[in-house]
């Protein structure tokens, strides 16, 4: 912790000083705690029959349905973002305007519409079907559009020799591209990319609010039944669990792949990191 | 056109509220996400560690999910009386969808704005502790201009998500632009052309904003 701008290394008296804070800290967030135990105990949350369903086969092969559902949409989702991505990072760098200034406008339009209006239009709308296809379909459009930009940036961000080097060996445009930057970009973009499906995993939750039968909508129902004493609460938990779960797998992935890219001397040093930015800021 | 025109009832305080739940949950989680950020990268230890379960906990969970929360199973524990709203039911799901996406975005503009505070090197700080400069000096005119330079770009993305997010509260009974298109089909409106018009207040509300985060965000790197 020595390495804050904002606070000198503690002398003896702010020592003191710190560790009344953290005195108070302790009693404030154990007051906390303690608040929403007690809210939980007092609403009967940790009753034993609101807690029981979770033993019965059918609820846990429910949830294990809704799961790979989830799944499902965020697996189909992620690959075809990933190739729209790449399709329209490539358009975007194109050196025809007509190619890359439509690549540009579609890019833009998606990431301008929010996720819930694009999978409102391709279900309502357009009428896709199952839901599971809108759902897939808004997932591909928004997560690729990030996609491209961060392909993209990755792209730009290699240094100017790769390029020139692979032309000069007498590489065509399109060699270059597919042997020469791209490889070098995803992997520089790793991480950038996982954090994006994590966003994507999350948004396919989405899917709860056109009856898609996902993690939430199961819950919803399984939340409403009376005879399981309307659990609304201990599935919510159970739910969050499941999510948190799977997106720090992701995290700890993309950790993982980050470090050993570190390791490795394949990567170049980039300067600067624009996807970095890009992400930093997926919602 | 007539879609729109004939529906303005609906599209006016759609859009309305719209704007209405991003500027009040944009001010709140932007108070909410510096002090997490200050909890963060505070010296104190516990501090530090609840800050961190708090992102941790809210970014990696899906924001329909805190919705979810929020609309079903938080009544249940019976903290806050529903009587309080007046009654009603319109005003209790808005106020809590904009508790949602506060908690939600909060977490990550918590993030943004360690970030920023992070890329200014130490020396900074030494060497303005060397030339005298009190905490607050430091602060105001070393630490903070050149945090900003690194905070503002990406907290301009992070609204603009959370512009966009709004429309989540669609599924949990808040009026707003998202819930316009199922309004529009109980009324035997064409929902393509109507969703169409969302898409479109949408874009024109995005895209300047993503123009001028690009702006700023050349403009400031090359001062690095």
């Amino acid at each position: 912790m020595s390495a804050s701008v904002l606070f000198d290394i503690p002398g003896p008296k702010a020592r003191m000083r710190y560790r009344l804070y953290a005195a108070i800290g302790i009693a404030v967030l154990v007051a906390g705690i303690g608040f929403v135990v007690y809210r939980f105990a007092a609403s009967g949350q940790f009753d034993a029959a609101k807690w029981e369903w979770l033993q019965y086969k059918n609820v846990q092969t429910t949830l294990l349905d809704a799961l790979w559902n989830t799944v499902r949409a965020f697996l189909v989702g992620a690959v075809l973002a990933m190739v729209f991505g790449a399709i329209f990072a490539a358009g975007q760098l194109s050196d025809h305007k007509v190619v890359r200034v439509p690549a540009m406008a579609v890019v833009e339009l998606f990431r301008a519409v929010p996720l819930v209006v694009l999978i409102f239009i391709f279900h309502y709308g357009i009428g896709l079907g199952a839901p599971f296809y809108s759902v897939v379909a808004g997932l591909t459009l928004y997560n690729g559009s990030v996609l491209a930009e961060v392909f993209r940036a990755g792209v730009l961000s290699l240094p100017r020799g790769q390029s020139e080097a692979a032309y000069a060996v007498g590489m065509r445009k399109t060699q270059v591209m597919t042997l020469v930057l791209l490889p070098q970009a995803v992997r520089a973009m790793m991480p950038a990319i996982i954090s994006q499906l994590v966003v994507l995993l999350k948004d396919s939750a989405l899917g709860f609010l056109i009856t898609y039968e996902e993690l939430l909508y199961q819950a919803r129902y399984l939340g409403g039944i009376f005879e399981f004493g309307r659990p609304l609460v201990p599935i919510t938990i159970v739910v969050a669990a499941i999510y948190i779960a799977m997106c720090l797998l992701l995290t700890w992935f993309a950790n993982y792949l980050e470090k050993r890219n570190r390791r490795s001397k394949k990567v170049l040093e980039l300067e600067a990191k624009p996807a970095e930015d890009v992400v930093a800021a997926a919602v | 056109m007539d879609v729109l025109l004939d529906n303005l009832d609906l599209y006016g305080p759609g859009f309305l509220n719209t704007i209405e739940l991003f500027l009040i949950a944009a001010a709140g989680s932007l108070v909410l996400g510096t002090i997490l950020a200050m909890l963060r990268v505070s010296p104190v230890p516990i501090f530090r560690a609840a800050g961190t379960l708090y992102v941790t906990i809210l970014r990696n969970t899906p924001l329909t999910l805190v919705f979810f929360f929020f609309a079903f199973a938080f009544p249940l524990l019976k903290i806050v009386d529903a009587a309080d709203f007046g009654g009603s039911a319109a005003a209790y799901y808005f106020t809590f969808a904009l508790v949602s996406l506060t908690l939600y975005t909060s977490a990550f503009v918590c993030e943004v704005v360690r970030s920023g505070i992070n890329t200014v090197p130490v020396g900074q700080a030494e060497a303005s502790r060397a030339l005298g400069l009190t905490f607050g000096q430091m602060l105001g005119s070393i630490v903070l201009p050149q945090a900003t330079r690194a905070v503002v770009p990406p907290m301009m993305s992070t609204m603009i998500a959370l512009l966009k997010n709004t429309t989540i509260a669609a599924g949990f009974s808040v009026f707003q632009s998202g819930s316009i298109s199922l309004n529009l089909s109980e009324r035997g409106e064409n929902q393509l052309i109507g969703l169409l018009w969302v898409a479109l207040f949408f874009i024109i509300l995005v895209i300047p904003m993503t123009l001028l985060q690009r702006s700023l965000e050349k403009r400031w790197s090359i001062a690095r």
